[in-house]
């Protein structure tokens, strides 16, 4: 992760992403403290330890003393605001670190993230960008460069769609471990919203791509003028430039006021504050390409350019830090593909044994978060509970065994594999591997 | 807008009807407006591998030692391998053991990426402030730190593109899915 700022190297103690360089280990140094936020998981674990998935899913009401009437329908209400907060019971929050912030899906419904709550991932800082002096400049190998205002990019045909962006990092710290207390510590990279913009394609169009041009250069407009290079002719498919995000304009951590979305594609990929779009005749080769965002093997290899993000499913409830109590518990989780459709999701009590075929939530969308459920009566045993998703390619979500024999566990991306989360005899879950 | 875009539709069905569709590249949105030179010379600060972009300049190993020290040391560490950030020296052949470190000189293929990833993202707190040639006097003292060229090269558009990293063939394509299908 670059240079720090003098106070961020002298916090040792914060997560780091699987991009970020392990620090070369010491004697001086607790052998697991440094990829934990020991401030952020104070905050989560406030949040989870000791409350119940019931409690989670519906915060407990304030003691007395917090200002609620006692009995509202005797009290006049507030009036219309002019733009909405949640209500003030209501406590979910990413965990944040200097360079990410993670969803709290065990509080979450649904399919789409609240925007407050989506997932952030910055390369050096969200920065202050004025959408009126805001430019995109398209060059390189095309006819017409032009330069575009939002106001501009505005008038093209517009298109929207609910999409899952997911952190190539995601669940990146469990190649080795079972390091996540949480499911947002394991799998809160990833984040659904609706996307607005225009294609990309519409304006390439407009300049003119030439015949020989194969790959495109996408710049962010922060202080890392965070890059990738991205085939041209698999990003015209489907990529939008997006400049609306669930419906308002984009929050400034997601990008404002433009963002490269790119469907199915890992998160760093989809460039926010997006300021330059340059076609060339091969990869530029970027650092975000080379030395980081690439997988490497066992025999020292690393794979380059691993765009896609595969099928891969997590239960959310009960999940790690909930206690559930005895008798009725809904299953509740998500399940995506890079590829497409999530066709079934199959749950399993006893660490992947026996599969029971888990019910989906329609809308079922391509590149995007499918909420599953699955009713179930627990009887104090102990249990370990799976999910395992397969999509319309017929991918199947890979167990750990399969994923680390194939890759190792030195890749620090693309894990996707099966989730195991305990539950104990009192009904406490943990974050276990098999 | 609405005038415009219904002007469009027209055109396009004039198209079809005569069997020519409604190609963007022959008609457009006439949105946007055309790029002065001066405008893409501002922003066009990427280099490729064959060091197209690198603009004049040089740097010696000498010199790139008084601008680390100055602008680097602080979180790389005197020598580049200290941290606490990112490691930058050294990891040689550990690639396929069971402590991978991946360095400049243990990882990057390219050493042209290192002129473009450290003119544009470097130092942490002031990215793009260093001039053409502090940083080919970083990237040289950079790149003879972890044994890749002699003392005394000068680094500049020209031998920079020449320079042949040590892990220039480590990188695959992606052949996902490599596991986990069809089961």
């Amino acid at each position: 992760m670059g240079a720090g700022r003098v106070e961020r190297s002298l916090d040792r103690g914060r997560m780091r992403l699987p991009d970020e360089e392990t620090p070369v280990p010491s004697d001086e140094e607790p052998p697991d403290g440094w990829y934990v936020d020991r401030r952020a998981w104070l905050i989560g674990a406030a949040s989870v330890l000791g409350a119940t998935a019931g409690e989670l899913l519906s915060p407990a009401l304030p003691t007395a003393g917090e200002s609620a009437p006692e009995d509202p329908t005797r009290v006049p209400g507030a009036v219309p605001s002019a733009y909405g907060v949640r209500s003030r019971f209501e406590r979910a929050q990413r965990v944040t670190t200097a360079t990410h912030s993670l969803t709290p899906y065990q509080s979450l419904h649904g399919i789409v993230t609240p925007s407050s709550l989506h997932f952030e991932r910055h390369h050096n800082g969200v920065p202050a960008i004025n959408p009126h002096r805001h430019r995109l400049l398209v060059h390189g190998l095309v006819d017409r460069p032009l330069m575009l205002s939002m106001d501009e990019l505005t008038r093209f045909p517009s298109l929207t769609r609910t999409l899952c962006i997911e952190c190539s990092g995601n669940t990146g710290k469990e190649w080795k471990d079972p390091v996540g207390r949480t499911v947002q510590e394991t799998h809160g990279l990833m984040s659904t919203s609706e996307w607005t913009g225009v294609q990309l394609a519409t304006v390439l169009a407009e300049c003119g791509i030439r015949p020989d041009a194969m790959w495109v250069l996408a710049e962010g407009g922060d202080a890392a003028a965070m890059t990738r290079s991205l085939p041209l002719k698999e990003v015209l498919n489907e990529a939008v430039l997006c400049y609306a995000h669930n419906g308002e304009a984009l929050r400034p951590e997601q990008g404002y006021p433009l963002r490269l979305v790119i469907p199915g594609w890992e998160g760093n990929t989809c460039i926010k504050w997006l300021r330059r779009l340059k076609l060339g005749a091969a990869p530029f080769m970027t650092r975000e390409e080379t030395a980081r965002y690439t997988d490497l093997m066992p025999d020292g290899k690393a794979r380059q350019f691993t765009f896609v993000m595969e099928a891969k499913s997590v239960i959310t409830s009960p999940s790690g830090g909930q206690r559930i109590e005895p008798g009725f518990v809904e299953i509740r989780g998500l399940a995506w593909s890079g590829r497409g459709k999530i066709t079934t999701v199959e749950v399993s009590m006893d660490g992947g044994r026996m599969w029971d075929q888990a019910q989906l939530q329609e809308p079922v969308l391509p590149k995007c978060h499918t909420r599953f459920r699955f009713g179930w009566r627990w009887k104090g045993e102990d249990v370990l509970l799976q999910s395992r998703c397969a999509d319309e390619t017929g991918y199947v979500q890979p167990t750990r065994a399969a994923l680390v024999a194939a890759r190792g566990v030195h890749s620090s991306y693309h894990y996707n594999a099966i989730q195991t989360w305990k539950i104990a005899r009192d009904g406490l879950v943990t974050n276990v591997h098999l | 807008m609405y005038t415009y875009n219904a002007a469009l539709v027209v055109v396009g069905i004039a198209l079809s009807g005569s069997g020519v569709g409604l190609a963007e590249e022959s008609i457009g949105y006439g949105v946007g407006r055309p790029v002065t030179v001066a405008e893409v010379q501002a922003w066009d600060i990427d280099i490729t591998p064959t060091g197209a972009g690198l603009p004049p300049g040089r740097g010696t190993v000498i010199q790139g030692a008084t601008v680390y020290a100055a602008k680097c040391a602080s979180c790389h560490g005197p020598t580049g391998i200290e941290g606490p950030q990112n490691r930058l020296v050294g990891g040689h052949g550990s690639l396929d053991s069971e402590h991978p470190v991946k360095t400049i000189g243990s990882f990057w293929p390219y050493a042209t990426t290192l002129y473009d990833y450290i003119r544009r993202a470097m130092p942490w707190n002031a990215p793009q402030s260093l001039t053409p040639d502090e940083v080919y006097a970083v990237v040289a003292w950079l790149l003879h730190q972890n044994g890749i060229v002699p003392a005394d090269a000068v680094m500049d558009a020209g031998t920079l593109p020449a320079v042949r990293m040590p892990n220039r063939e480590g990188f695959v394509a992606d052949p996902r899915p490599d596991v986990g299908s069809h089961e």
